[in-house]
């Protein structure tokens, strides 16, 4: 047994509203950077629709994530080692800007700059990638709310997969058919395709937290990675040319305070909190022959942070008490293990996601209400979650590679503490039988609803600081602070400097083609502009944009 | 001898590795975020599917005729009982498909780079001045290489000059006599190959230097502890609103 630790995030899906937010945050914090504008680390899908870049779950089509090969041992979809590398020259599977969409800005100079006219001046769409004018036609949420469904929902992969199988069309008329929010980040897999596609092993896993991150110096451009990763959760930086994805916040994580995204969810359905799992058993795991054992065998690795062995072989490891205690309190493991509430998307991809997902059960409720019944009874929510198939079998898609008992019991669990604690804010008893159907005590059942509807930002939030041993590594944070110009930008010197070479990923490595003392390093400028230092101008004008 | 020879054959050579091992040391120690391939493909696919590929395996096939050729004595092939007739005959056959693949990948590359427009918006002055070197390297080798073809074995036998003196220069004993009299346009292949051999490190060429053959070796998870390298502070990401969005719009 090797014990590790994870950071995890649960994702509570009946509690999002939709609103964006957490995407609007993370791109102000990590992606408002040239090269990244269609770059979402956070999107939050409108199921059921396309996804964000479009149609990303079709891995027949994308080939992302691992499959079992004839010896029945992992392989990559997208074919082994030296495929790949025969093939680097262009990536034979790629997604394109059109997968995702052209990013555009306005043109809001001619609002105030149009002469006097008849006509109201109005600001034109612009291209950001030619700058020319641009029809807009795809976004990162473009059928959001269901918006244009009746005409791309069919377009679903799981929507056809579900439509194949059943020989039946799903809806799509408003009022006939279900709706919920899927917020993504990437998962921070214990088995990830990304890292074992990248050609430069630029792509690690941190050994403290288990956080997945692109070290921005070694990466090369090989793009494999996004082909690898099975989430489309690595994008491509256009700009600089190198592989970008969700850092999980580490700097804020480091320093024991939730990621943007669920700082600033205004539904507060995020969950963060520590796992402790057996490294050793991962491929194992990963490698289980039937696709919907996969969750099982995911759930089985993740280890019981109060049994003793497991805390003795985690001190062996190196693994501080703090964290230990951490995932004695952790939300996720409660939600995940302890209930068995939450499952992991997709988990027929094999990458092992770490971040959950407690099924919606609002489709069903909603369906309910609309003809008129209750929807807090017991007994017509189980009928209902044991009839509706079609979500049920959507949900199961998504979450247990289509085994829709597991869906069921999760949402019978969600359903029976929705009648359980009814009873009580009417000022009665919760009934035990409830709680019994679904195999709980009402005990659970309570502490189930306490942290679902009603914990604080310290239940919900169990995130252990890193260790002040390596302080000095926190540091690097301090110049993101420094602005362009300032005193934090003067560059190494390369030969007289001490050539140390600089933290895997930097979040504070902005630069800037000019430097504080107004020179410019030529080898930094991008061509464009006309830096003050190299083209002196007698006319007066500023430095280089 | 004139100066000018042994300047070209004699001291060029030493510069330009000096400038291409210094610069690629420089540049790996000082200038790693800026090294990359800065692929394309995420504006345009389909031509790059079939240019790119036939262009680097191009290149592979070239690169191993040069080595050959500039390698390998005459007399160790004559020695093997390859005539002059058979070598010339078997380079011709070799190098004219794999030339040509590099000439018309390359060709392709750049009527892409011209025509679409986000490739081209994408395209730095370093890219420019590479694409113009590296071509006129290219066509002056395939020209070589057709020429004599064309002259059959009254072609001018480079093995003969050019190879022994480019042998003599890892002997730092530079045999410029032999460069003097070889036809111009192998003068001109050769100094513009120190052309590109120069800006080579300032490119985005480097891509080339680090060619991921460990990816064979290495195992799929990589485990990195946090921290414990010192931080230095590097060129980086660029904010918004530089010059390759919002100000450059038409
Ligand atoms: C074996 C080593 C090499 C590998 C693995 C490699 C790989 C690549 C890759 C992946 C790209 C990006 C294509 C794209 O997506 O846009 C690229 C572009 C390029 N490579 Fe290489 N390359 C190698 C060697 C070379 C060499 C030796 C040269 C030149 C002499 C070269 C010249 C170029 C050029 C000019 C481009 C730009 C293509 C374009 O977008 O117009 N490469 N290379
Ligand atoms: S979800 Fe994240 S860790 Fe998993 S394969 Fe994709 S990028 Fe890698
Ligand atoms: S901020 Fe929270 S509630 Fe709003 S979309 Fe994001 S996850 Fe959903």
């Amino acid at each position: 047994m090797r014990v590790m630790a994870q950071v995890s995030m649960i994702m509570a899906l009946d509690k999002c509203l939709g609103c964006h937010t957490c995407s609007v945050t993370c791109k102000q914090a990590w992606t408002n950077r040239a090269g990244t504008e269609y770059v979402w680390f956070n999107n939050v899908e409108t199921r059921p629709g396309l996804g964000y870049p479009k149609r990303y779950e079709d891995q027949e089509k994308w080939k992302g994530g691992w499959t079992l090969n004839k010896k029945g041992r992992l392989e990559l979809k997208a074919g082994n080692r030296f495929k790949k590398l025969f093939t680097i020259f262009a990536s034979p599977i790629q997604p394109q800007m059109t997968d995702y969409y052209e990013p555009w800005t306005y043109d809001y100079q001619n609002l105030i700059s149009a002469p006097l006219g008849d006509d109201f001046p109005v600001a034109k769409p612009k291209s950001l990638i030619t700058g020319e004018d641009t029809a807009i036609d795809w976004s990162a949420n473009w059928d959001d709310d269901l918006g244009g469904t009746y005409v791309t929902g069919n377009e679903d992969p799981i929507v056809q997969k579900i439509r194949q199988e059943s020989e039946e069309k799903i809806k799509f008329e408003f009022e006939q058919t279900f709706m919920f929010y899927l917020p993504r980040i990437c998962e921070h897999c214990l088995n990830p395709s990304c890292m074992a596609s990248c050609p430069s092993g630029a792509i690690y896993k941190r050994t403290e937290d288990g956080i997945v991150l692109v070290d921005q110096d070694r990466c090369r451009g090989w793009r494999q990675c996004i082909t690898g990763c099975p989430y489309k959760k690595i994008y491509f930086n256009h700009k600089s040319g190198k592989a970008e994805k969700c850092t999980f916040c580490y700097p804020r994580l480091e320093h024991g305070i939730p990621t943007v995204c669920a700082e600033t969810c205004v539904g507060r359905m995020r969950y963060i909190g520590i796992f402790l799992y057996d490294a050793d058993r991962v491929t194992e795991a990963a490698s289980v022959e039937n696709d919907q054992d996969l969750y099982e065998a995911q759930l089985d690795i993740m280890l019981d942070p109060f049994d003793p062995e497991v805390i003795r072989e985690a001190k062996k490891q190196g693994i501080q008490q703090s964290w230990i205690e951490a995932a004695q309190k952790s939300p996720v493991y409660k939600l995940a293990k302890e209930w068995k509430i939450a499952l992991p998307l997709h988990p027929e991809y094999r990458t092992m996601p770490m971040v959950w997902y407690v099924p919606p059960l609002s489709p069903i409720i909603d369906l309910l209400k609309e003809q008129g019944h209750d929807a807090e009874s017991q007994e017509n929510l189980f009928g209902a979650i044991d009839s509706l198939r079609i979500p049920v079998e959507y949900l199961a898609e998504l979450f247990t590679a289509g085994d829709t008992k597991i869906v069921v019991d999760v949402l019978k669990k969600l359903a029976a503490m929705r009648a359980y604690m009814r009873d009580i804010t009417l000022g009665g008893v919760g009934k035990e039988e409830i709680a019994e159907a679904v195999g709980m005590t009402g005990e659970q059942i309570y502490e189930m609803y306490r942290l679902m509807a009603i914990s604080k930002y310290n239940e919900r939030y169990v995130i252990p600081r890193a260790h002040m041993e390596d302080a000095h590594n926190l540091e690097e944070i301090g110049c993101s602070l420094e602005g362009d110009g300032g005193p934090g930008m003067l560059y190494d010197d390369a030969f007289s400097g001490t050539g140390a070479r600089p933290n895997p990923v930097s979040a504070g490595s902005y630069a800037n083609t000019a430097r504080a003392d107004g020179k410019v390093n030529i080898f930094m400028w991008d061509g464009n502009g006309r830096p003050d230092a190299m083209f002196p101008n007698t006319a007066g004008s500023t430095r280089a944009k | 001898m004139n100066i000018l020879d042994t300047f070209l054959w004699g001291v060029l050579p030493y510069m330009v590795i000096v400038i291409l091992i210094g610069g690629t040391i420089w540049r790996y120690k000082y200038d790693q975020f800026g090294w990359t391939t800065r692929s394309s493909q995420f504006y345009e696919s389909k031509i790059l599917k079939i240019a790119s590929p036939l262009f680097h395996y191009g290149l592979v096939g070239v690169l191993g005729g040069h080595i050959v050729g500039l390698m390998i004595p005459a007399s160790w092939t004559a020695a093997l009982g390859i005539t002059d007739e058979m070598y010339h005959a078997g380079a011709l056959i070799m190098g004219i498909p794999f030339g040509l693949a590099v000439l018309f990948g390359l060709i392709v590359m750049i009527f892409r780079r011209r025509t679409n427009k986000s490739v081209f918006a994408a395209t730095t002055i370093s890219d420019k001045i590479m694409y113009v070197s590296l071509m006129a390297v290219i066509v002056f080798g395939i020209g070589v290489t057709i020429f004599s073809a064309m002259q059959g074995h009254h072609g001018h036998n480079y093995r003969a000059d050019i190879s022994p003196w480019f042998r003599s220069l890892f002997l730092f004993q530079p045999e410029v006599g032999l460069m003097r009299d070889i036809p111009f346009t192998f003068k001109m292949h050769i100094l513009l190959a120190f052309a590109l051999f120069a800006l080579w490190p300032f490119t985005r060429l480097v891509h080339a230097f680090t060619a991921p053959i460990h990816y064979l070796f290495r195992p799929y998870i990589v485990y990195r502890s946090r921290g414990g390298e010192k931080v230095g502070r590097r060129r980086g990401w660029d904010p918004v609103g530089t010059s390759d969005n919002s100000s450059n719009l038409k």
